[in-house]
């Protein structure tokens, strides 16, 4: 597993530049989560990691983020590669409509040519049981995806990413669609992912960073020269980022002064 | 009276939030003269509305009676009689057959729907997923207008550029090789008017028509469904092909549809393109006749009331078939749209 | 286990991406060219008196005037002036024909302007009550089971071909009354409006947020009231450019005047007699054998084309205007 080094990373939209340019390292085999207020750019730091910022139009970035020895904005580098290498799961549960739960599983692994249905069948249990979902689709299989529970469906979009092996799980918001319940198993299920994978979250809900994370790094929108601007205002181990903050923005951020 | 609402637009902000009504409420429930505007309010609406779907009666009543005299002599002959007889002659008693038109109206349909159903689909696509922003506004502008172009300038532009183009650049070679032993492209080329150019016509009319509904039906895909394929590593004509199209697919054949009454119920373009001709003839390139065509060119015309019946029934078919082609589109867009509000993804 | 064939995959994006780009550019290009075709050689059909003058029969002679035209014709007879006299001073010989075919355009199409304009004028006031209450009624009543009817017989409307608008007028109205005549044709165009307008405010009326009549319902409003105060106004310009896209509808029109206008060579002012209109002027012209004719048809074309343009742009303009979120 390799870690993913951020350097001088800054997005933008059109002429606007959404974030600050961003330095930081991301563990390999730890949970990073990214906490901040609304507008911060966590979303757009992180949809960088696996190059997905670029697919909204206008959309771009400039800086480097290392894959290991990789430089993902290096420009022979194909998007969809990285992608391959770096999962991405949404807010939204996302069951691909016209497929059943099994094909919602097995879709990533038939474009890149995998059509041996023993090798498949085994790669999506294999998904599903790290996605801890197994016991609860294994005999609805050919059901529609999205028959399924908001809980399932989020964890069936885990599966997904997880079919193809990712080194890197990037994850927006996963829970902030969901019932505490159903939260529970997620975080649980990360916590179980995180011996094989370099997990990032980005989350709204400081109690969940605090819970499953290794490291947080705080994002803080800065109102200055007449628009606002993300900032990466401070990155380290997750209890002393709550305990003892060494910004003082983060720190009335999580004792809820600001936002 | 005295009170006055004053609401309007710029009293709305974005959020959806009402602004600060600066007047107190003061209607007066219940005893309000003004309430009892309501029931003739609803009354007019209804009565208006109903307007509507007296006049689809009225349609379709009078399109019923006024075939009948030609629907009980002829049957269904009407549609598929391959003798259209208006005048009795010495060697010809009169005959209604429709099938020379109703043929011309199925194959240039066929040939309509054959080009324009892919073009206007990738169209549909590329303006939907693939167009850079910039081109997006100024294309689908163009789309749009084009829908909108009166079909008597596709036939103007039809008759004195297409069909010399074609009968010299396309029909006279092909008939000249090909023609002499495929009986669909054989010659003469005398007029160039014919089925070939009609369908080709066609096509260009419903290319919009198809395309734009192609958009909109795409535009309804949620954009999660697209994120989720490329965050497995798909490309932009995977996520399309394997995400977008089948979760639209429904809306697509609808959109065809529509297309496809558009091209059986044309009457100008055929009119003027067609050639007007009750003979059937094997080659596309030779002169034909069209249901719509036929209707207008004969109708006012019309020699006897038989006469004038029978072309009331071809048109009484056209409206049929229209119909029914368009309540099954209607039904698949509609059942596309519902499934799209529905459900969480 | 991953059989990689990365280069079979960008292969196929690329191709596919390629195609459908150029299958856009193929489409267009012929759509494109109609509309250069009829904006080039149409403003070659254009002078001075192509918008001031009536028709005038192909023919050598000194240009008549309106005032003053070449034939003594009745100006009830729709058919006068269609067939071409020999001009005083020939014979009536092959050379004369020959002369005749040959003859430079002459006169224009105002009476061809005037009639489309009536015409078209005089549908929409059919349709436009018929059309903005039903779609009141759609929108303000939504749910009722007898709205969806209403809405179904909208789209058999808007979905039936125009010939069959032209049909029953021709039979419930021009049989019955034994005259062609232009409010006739005005009744053929008001069924393919109603719908056009019908829907169009259903869909203007239903983006005025629920909000605003909760607010008026909240001061105790009754419904009509707050609809005709608060709803309408606020989708009134919406409603335009659907009544504006019906106007433009129905003046490109023409399967269904054949069947009930019938047309016309000079400027008339009885409604309830033939009428000249635009489109028919370019099926006729274009069906002439006489090439100054054909001119003539991309010059009435031409002017089509520029009511039909000039419609959509200022629609355009308009729902930007209003933010654009009108679909």
């Amino acid at each position: 597993m390799s870690a993913v080094v951020l350097q001088e990373l800054t997005p933008f939209y059109g002429a606007r530049q959404a974030v600050k340019p961003v330095n930081m390292t991301l563990a390999s085999n730890q949970i990073t989560a990214i906490i901040g207020p609304s507008g911060c750019g966590k979303s757009t730091v992180l949809r960088c990691l696996n190059r997905m910022h670029e697919t909204i139009p206008g959309a771009y970035a400039t800086g480097t983020v290392m894959l290991g020895a990789q430089n993902i904005y290096a420009p022979d580098i194909d998007p969809t590669m990285i992608r391959i290498k770096v999962g991405m799961v949404f807010q939204q549960p996302v069951a691909l409509r016209t497929r059943n739960v099994y094909e919602n599983v097995a879709v990533g692994l038939r474009l890149q040519g995998l059509s041996n249905r023993a090798e498949l069948d085994a790669a999506v249990e294999r998904a599903l049981r790290s996605a801890v979902l197994w016991d609860e689709v294994k005999d609805v299989l050919d059901k529609p995806g999205t028959a399924l529970s908001g809980g399932q469906q989020q964890r069936l979009s885990i599966a997904r990413a997880l079919a193809i092996e990712p080194e890197v799980l990037l994850l927006d918001e996963p829970a902030s669609a969901l019932d505490p319940i159903a939260t529970a198993s997620i975080e649980e299920l990360l916590m179980t992912l995180k011996s094989r994978l370099t997990i990032v979250i980005v989350t709204h809900s400081m109690q969940q960073a605090a819970r499953i994370s290794d490291e947080t790094a705080v994002f803080m929108v800065d109102v200055g020269a007449g628009q606002s601007i993300g900032e990466l205002v401070e990155k380290g181990d997750t209890t002393q980022v709550f305990t003892q903050p060494n910004d003082p923005r983060t720190e009335s951020y999580i004792s809820g002064r600001v936002g | 009276m005295a009170v006055r609402i004053s609401i309007r637009t710029a009293d709305y902000d974005v959020e959806g939030q009402m602004a600060q009504q600066s007047t107190p409420p003061q209607w007066s429930t219940g005893k309000s003269p003004l309430r009892h505007g309501d029931v003739p309010f609803r009354a007019g609406t209804v009565a208006l509305a109903s307007a509507v779907v007296l006049l689809v009666f009225a349609v379709a009543w009078m399109l019923y009676t006024s075939s009948q005299e030609a629907r009980t002599a002829f049957g269904w002959d009407l549609l598929f009689g391959s003798t259209w007889n208006p005048v009795e002659t010495e060697l010809n008693p009169v005959s209604f057959g429709g099938w020379p038109a109703v043929r011309g109206t199925l194959l240039s349909a066929l040939i309509a729907l054959i080009i324009a159903a892919p073009l206007a689909v990738a169209i549909g696509i590329y303006l939907a997923e693939l167009c850079p922003p910039v081109l997006r506004t100024p294309l689908s502008f163009l789309v749009e207008l084009l829908a909108a172009v009166p079909s008597v300038i596709y036939g103007v532009w039809g008759v004195f550029v297409f069909v010399p183009f074609f009968s010299s650049a396309v029909a006279e070679p092909l008939s000249a090789t090909v023609g002499a032993i495929v009986p669909w492209f054989a010659g003469p080329i005398a007029t160039g008017r014919g089925l070939i150019v009609t369908g080709i016509i066609l096509a260009l009319m419903i290319l919009p028509t198809i395309a734009s509904l192609t958009r909109d039906v795409l535009r309804l895909v949620p954009n999660t469904q697209r994120e989720a394929m490329l965050a497995i590593g798909a490309t932009r004509w995977e996520t399309i092909w394997l995400a977008v199209i089948p979760y639209s697919r429904a809306g697509i054949i609808g959109a065809i549809m529509l297309g496809l009454g558009r091209a059986l119920g044309e009457t100008m373009a055929a009119t003027m393109l067609v050639g007007n001709t009750q003979r059937i003839s094997e080659s596309l390139f030779a002169p034909a006749t069209t249901a719509a065509s036929l209707v207008a060119n004969e109708l006012t015309n019309s020699v006897s009331s038989l006469h004038e019946s029978a072309l009331i029934s071809v048109a009484f078919a056209l409206f049929g078939i229209t119909l029914f082609l368009n309540f099954g589109a209607r039904l698949l867009i509609w059942f596309v749209e519902r499934n799209t509000r529905g459900g969480r993804s | 286990m991953r059989t990689f064939n990365y280069r079979r995959r960008k292969l196929v994006d690329q191709l596919m991406r390629g195609l459908s780009a150029l299958a856009t550019g193929c489409a267009v290009i012929p759509l494109i060219a109609i509309i250069g075709y009829v904006l080039t050689i149409g403003s070659g059909a254009m002078s001075w008196s192509f918008f001031t003058d009536v028709y005038q029969p192909p023919s050598n002679a000194p240009e008549a005037t309106a005032d003053a035209p070449a034939v003594a014709y009745d100006p009830n007879d729709p058919f006068a002036n269609l067939t071409v006299e020999p001009e005083a001073g020939t014979t009536g010989s092959t050379e004369d024909v020959t002369n005749v075919y040959n003859a430079s355009p002459r006169g224009g199409v105002l009476h061809g302007i005037l009639g489309t304009l009536t015409i078209a004028g005089i549908g929409l006031l059919f349709a436009l009550p018929i059309g903005i209450f039903a779609g009141i009624y759609l929108s303000e009543f939504r749910n009722e089971r007898f709205a969806t009817i209403v809405r179904f017989c909208c789209d058999v409307l808007s979905g039936s071909p125009s010939i069959v608008a032209g049909v029953t007028i021709y039979v419930l109205v021009v049989l019955q009354t034994q005259q062609f005549s232009a409010v006739a044709g005005s009744m053929a165009l008001a069924i393919l409006m109603i719908p056009i307008v019908t829907r169009t405010t259903e869909e203007m009326l239903k983006l005025v947020p629920e909000t605003m009549r909760e607010a008026a319902r909240g001061l105790g409003a009754p419904t009509w009231y707050s609809t005709f105060t608060v709803v309408l106004p606020a989708a009134l310009p919406g409603i335009v450019t659907g009544v504006m896209l019906a106007f433009a509808r129905g003046a490109g029109e023409t399967a269904p005047l054949i069947l009930t206008v019938l047309g016309s060579n000079i400027i008339s002012t009885d409604i309830f007699k033939p009428m000249a209109a635009l489109p028919l002027l370019t099926y006729r012209y274009t069906e002439s054998p006489y090439p100054g004719e054909n001119t003539q048809a991309w010059g009435a074309a031409f002017v089509l084309m520029m009511l039909v343009l000039l419609m959509n742009i200022l629609v355009r303009v308009a729902t930007r205007k209003s933010g654009g979120n009108s679909r």
